[in-house]
């Protein structure tokens, strides 16, 4: 191997290593890494999921190197912040040779290890709107082993005083993919019914598990709803308890 | 060789001169350049923790990390720990608890739990489980491994 040059991303002064906050949204440079997310009071106030999904991206070693940028940029089906990034409605932000561009997360992926990325481009950071009122979210994730696995299914619920409960999910399909509740049954103000399996029935349609070496096809599909349900009960609960407040207070 | 770079880089202490080509890995470099082969390669892919070595005193696994990335930052190895005077007292609580069967993995446990103990003096069980669980041993001495970091992180 001989390259023409090697490019240290973690010391190129232009991409930012910090989280700041500023106009209602906080932003994450591309140098930021899962340690630093976990130590954040930022992202502790008003992404309690997304610390608990850095908090199982890899191992301790992993995490002081690997960056929150690059775990989206690697476009695992199974990325394990991806899911609490999509139901906060995250933006990317991505630098090319003769413009800049804003690509919604949502729309971000292509497939197993692909994205929207052009030849020339990269992310610079990431942009995650601060909720305007109180919330509840959860991580959920289902493993063959405490520590270092790679999720079989991954999942986010938010729910957010006056708006759709909103859901996203990982290794289920060939990108992370997010799903709203439309009917407004599982939107936190009532208990889980009948109704609610129905809403939830529907947002799963989404979903095409396949057969790996971490789970069965079947299994996914029938562990989806369960750990949906929980992670939803965990996320209403901190709704209920909620004392993040607002980004205008 | 135009293919080499040549750098320098912190190792314990000292400062050592490197010329190595680009893709060289901190691991490589640290066993064939350096001649520091305490620290171990197994998997190569971040997946076992036997390279574990401390960069500005975290644990990262040096199989991940190119050497070419590293002037500038503090290097710390197994062969960097024990003082003049003696071993860590994480080692000697490893060597006391009889927490050492074949070995390999050892460098790369003792890393990480150094690292714990720097930042919790005085971990549970569980935060030393949660501490270790990138690091894999294959004689599944786990037990013996989380009681000498116990101890060690115990006033005597």
């Amino acid at each position: 191997m001989r390259p023409a040059a090697l490019i240290d991303l973690k010391r190129v002064r232009e991409l930012s290593g910090e989280i700041v906050q500023h106009d209602g949204l906080i932003r994450i440079g591309a140098r930021v890494t899962m340690t630093t997310i976990l130590g954040d009071a930022q992202i502790r106030r008003w992404f309690p999921a997304l610390l608990e999904a850095a908090a199982v991206v890899g191992s301790i070693q992993i995490r002081n190197r690997a960056t929150l940028v690059g775990n989206v940029c690697n476009a695992s089906p199974a990325a394990d912040t991806v899911p609490v990034l999509l139901v906060h409605g995250a933006v990317v932000n991505v630098a090319g040779r003769s413009a800049d561009r804003q690509v919604p997360l949502s729309e971000f992926f292509v497939g197993p290890g692909r994205t929207v990325l052009q030849d020339g481009e990269f992310v610079t950071s990431l942009e995650v709107p601060i909720p305007s009122g109180s919330t509840g979210a959860a991580f959920g994730r289902l493993i063959r082993r405490r520590g270092v696995d790679l999720a079989i299914v991954n999942l986010c619920v938010l729910l957010e005083a006056g708006r759709p409960a909103r859901f996203a999910f990982g290794a289920v399909a060939p990108t992370p993919i997010a799903g709203v509740d439309t009917t407004g049954t599982l939107d936190g103000t009532r208990d889980w019914t009948r109704a609610a399996d129905e809403a939830l029935r529907s947002i799963l349609t989404a979903t095409r598990p396949i057969d790996d070496v971490r789970g069965g096809r079947d299994y996914r599909a029938a562990m989806l709803p369960v750990l949906s349900k929980r992670a939803w009960q965990t996320a209403r609960e901190r709704l209920a308890t909620a004392s993040n407040g607002s980004a205008h207070d | 060789m135009t293919d080499h770079l040549r750098y320098q880089l912190r190792v314990n202490g000292k400062e050592r001169d490197v010329s190595a080509p680009a893709h060289k890995t901190l691991l490589d470099v640290l066993r064939d350049e350096l001649h520091l082969t305490g620290t171990k390669e197994c998997c190569a892919e971040g997946e076992c923790g036997a390279c574990t070595v401390h960069v500005q005193g975290e644990a990262v696994c040096a199989c991940l990390v190119l050497a070419a990335e590293m002037p500038g930052h503090e290097i710390t190895t197994i062969e960097g720990l024990a003082a003049e005077r003696g071993l860590d007292p994480l080692q000697s609580a490893f060597v006391e608890c009889g927490a050492v069967q074949c070995g390999f993995c050892i460098p790369g446990m003792i890393m990480s739990a150094r690292a714990l103990l720097n930042g919790n003096p005085r971990p549970t069980r569980d935060e030393v489980q949660d501490a270790l669980s990138g690091n894999l041993c294959r004689c599944g001495g786990y037990s013996r491994i989380v009681d000498a970091v116990l101890r060690a992180g115990t006033p005597s």
